[in-house]
């Protein structure tokens, strides 16, 4: 089995998060990178087929240079080799088209991506790529495993859960469960030193529009202080429930 | 040229948020000076969509749709969109719908916007407002393409009531099979519980609960408010309560009126996936929890105290005023 595992370069949970140029550009300044969470479930789970039923695995990111050493962590936590299209990902349907060219060319049976970067929170590339290449695909998945080209899957729905089976190929939008959180791989010295020799092929795009365009940016508002009751003032908070807020 | 909707629903029962698409295409029609078509699958009456300004339904009726399938969903979207030669289609946040829109998009050549935020900021250039970076900041959005797919976050807009006169068509678009090879085989759902994605309130407990055996109290909090109870990553880690429960930046995000945290401490995590709640309340023993910084209301103080106290206060305020 081949598998395609499709990364988002975003930075860590705890940045700060600032524009500058006038609102049109993230600060990357002082900005941690980090493999997209969503994309970090799959990518384990993949190392998991590579390990227990002899799947190749490569990763893929859509981005400049500067986002090679999120792949390299991704070949020291194991894949076999990375792909890295040398482009902005400015847009979903300009990165579904880049990767839906990656698949094409390299016939992957299983593509696994996380169901949503957790910088743009667009939730469209998984989608979209299923879409142009017209696989199978389910998004918000939970549990995945193989037996030949049949696959089981779970997909978290509101309230509950679905089970699916689904032929390959096969395309995921994976979230947490896929894998758990305790079994996330840290890549380790031996990963490390190794992930330097493994192939990292870099690729020029292929001619996509751009759908959308980021115009902007904006901060929330500044937050007014928290008001604070006693425990012994339970009234007084229903009450501002009630009259100020509203909601009950 | 009218603008269309997929009006949601389960077990032939509109859900809410099918009336707050509607009110918000509604809205931008009179803008673009059009009228908004809603296409619906197994749906039983549609005249309620009625009163919030759906002029025309297509209704689809096919048991093969029993279960959600997106592909066979997105071509019947996508097939209502070129019957009604759309330029704007708008989704909502549901699971279901942000598992087909991107599907939509594709067949359709449109540019797709999600997590959008109250109405078009400009209809030409198609501008959105929508909430990126987990909540952390809004991002304005073009969309370039000549067919525009929204799919606006839940409670973003609320629900507008507006009676329109509505005509009924039965329309059949064609499936494909090979849609089906995607095939559900079984459904655990929670049943007579509000969930989450509904609700206009949810409760969540922390660590700070102790335990699983201590979920009582926050049950029968939720209880007396109709809300549906959720909990932080750590409790859902630890197994005290199920993985659907878990909200936060990797398990459900939260947009409702009011969310009440007991026992939660607030990590960056947690607060992403609950940040766009609008009335947020927060009961902890640690006065300097960084729940308080994003709260509106908060106690300092014992959960194991208050909640019981807070549970009987709000059944006398409900028998008092309902």
């Amino acid at each position: 089995m081949k598998i395609l595992v499709c990364i988002s370069h975003v930075p860590d949970t705890t940045s700060k998060i600032n524009f500058v140029n006038g609102d049109s550009e993230f600060d990357t300044n002082g900005v941690q990178y980090v493999i997209n969470p969503n994309d970090e479930f799959g990518l384990t789970r993949a190392i998991w087929f590579q390990e227990q039923q002899g799947a190749n695995v490569t990763v893929v990111n859509v981005g400049g240079a500067d986002t090679e050493p999120t792949l390299r962590k991704a070949l020291a936590i194991g894949a076999n080799e990375a792909i890295r299209v040398n482009a902005a990902a400015t847009d979903g349907f300009f990165v579904a088209k880049q990767l839906a060219e990656v698949v094409k060319s390299g016939n992957y049976d299983l593509v696994i991506c996380g169901k949503e970067s957790l910088d743009y929170n667009g939730g469209m590339v998984p989608g979209m790529l299923a879409g142009l290449l017209n696989f199978n695909f389910v998004n918000s998945c939970t549990e995945l495993t193989v037996d030949g080209t049949s696959a089981k899957v779970s997909r978290e729905i509101d309230g509950g859960k679905e089970t699916i089976s689904a032929s390959l190929p096969l395309v995921i939008g994976g979230q947490k469960g896929l894998v758990e959180e305790k079994d996330l791989r840290i890549p380790n010295m031996r990963g490390i030193m190794t992930a330097r020799t493994k192939v990292l092929t870099v690729l020029e795009p292929v001619a996509a529009e751009n759908n959308t365009k980021a115009v902007k940016f904006e901060k929330p508002a500044p937050k007014s202080a928290v008001k604070l009751f006693s425990a012994d003032d339970l009234e007084g908070l229903v009450n501002a429930l009630h009259n100020e807020a509203k909601v009950i | 040229m009218s603008l269309l909707i997929y009006a949601e629903s389960a077990d032939g029962k509109f859900k809410k948020v099918a009336f707050e698409l509607a009110s918000y295409a509604k809205n931008v029609a009179d803008s673009l000076g059009t009228t908004v078509t809603a296409v619906t699958v197994n749906a039983g009456n549609v005249s309620e969509l009625a009163n919030y300004g759906v002029s025309k339904v297509l209704k689809v009726s096919n048991d093969k749709l029993n279960n959600f399938n997106a592909k066979a969903y997105a071509d019947v979207v996508k097939q209502a969109a070129q019957k009604e030669a759309s330029k704007v289609i708008v989704l909502s946040s549901t699971t279901d719908s942000l598992y087909l829109a991107p599907l939509v998009a594709v067949g359709l050549d449109a540019g797709f916007a999600s997590n959008v935020v109250g109405l078009p900021l400009s209809t030409s250039p198609f501008q959105v407002k929508r909430t990126a970076f987990s909540n952390k900041a809004f991002n304005i959005t073009e969309i370039s393409t000549d067919i525009k797919v929204v799919s606006i976050g839940k409670n973003s807009f609320g629900l507008v009531e507006n009676s329109t006169s509505l005509s009924e068509e039965d329309f059949a678009p064609s499936l494909n099979d090979v849609d089906f090879n995607v095939k559900v085989e079984s459904v655990e759902k929670t049943t007579g519980k509000v969930t989450i994605a509904d609700a206009d309130i949810v409760v969540s407990g922390g660590r700070g609960l102790k335990g699983p055996e201590n979920w009582g109290m926050l049950e029968e909090l939720a209880t007396v408010l109709g809300a549906a109870t959720a909990c932080s990553k750590p409790v859902s880690d630890l197994g005290w309560r199920p993985h659907s429960e878990h909200v936060g930046q990797t398990g459900k995000p939260v947009a409702t009126n009011l969310y009440i945290a007991v026992g939660i401490s607030g990590a960056i995590q947690h607060i992403a996936g609950i940040n766009s709640s609008k009335v947020k309340v927060v009961i902890n023993t640690d006065a300097e929890a960084p729940f308080f910084k994003v709260a509106d209301y908060g106690i300092v103080g014992d959960a194991f105290d208050i909640l019981p106290k807070l549970t009987q206060k709000l059944k006398e305020f409900k028998a008092n005023n309902s």
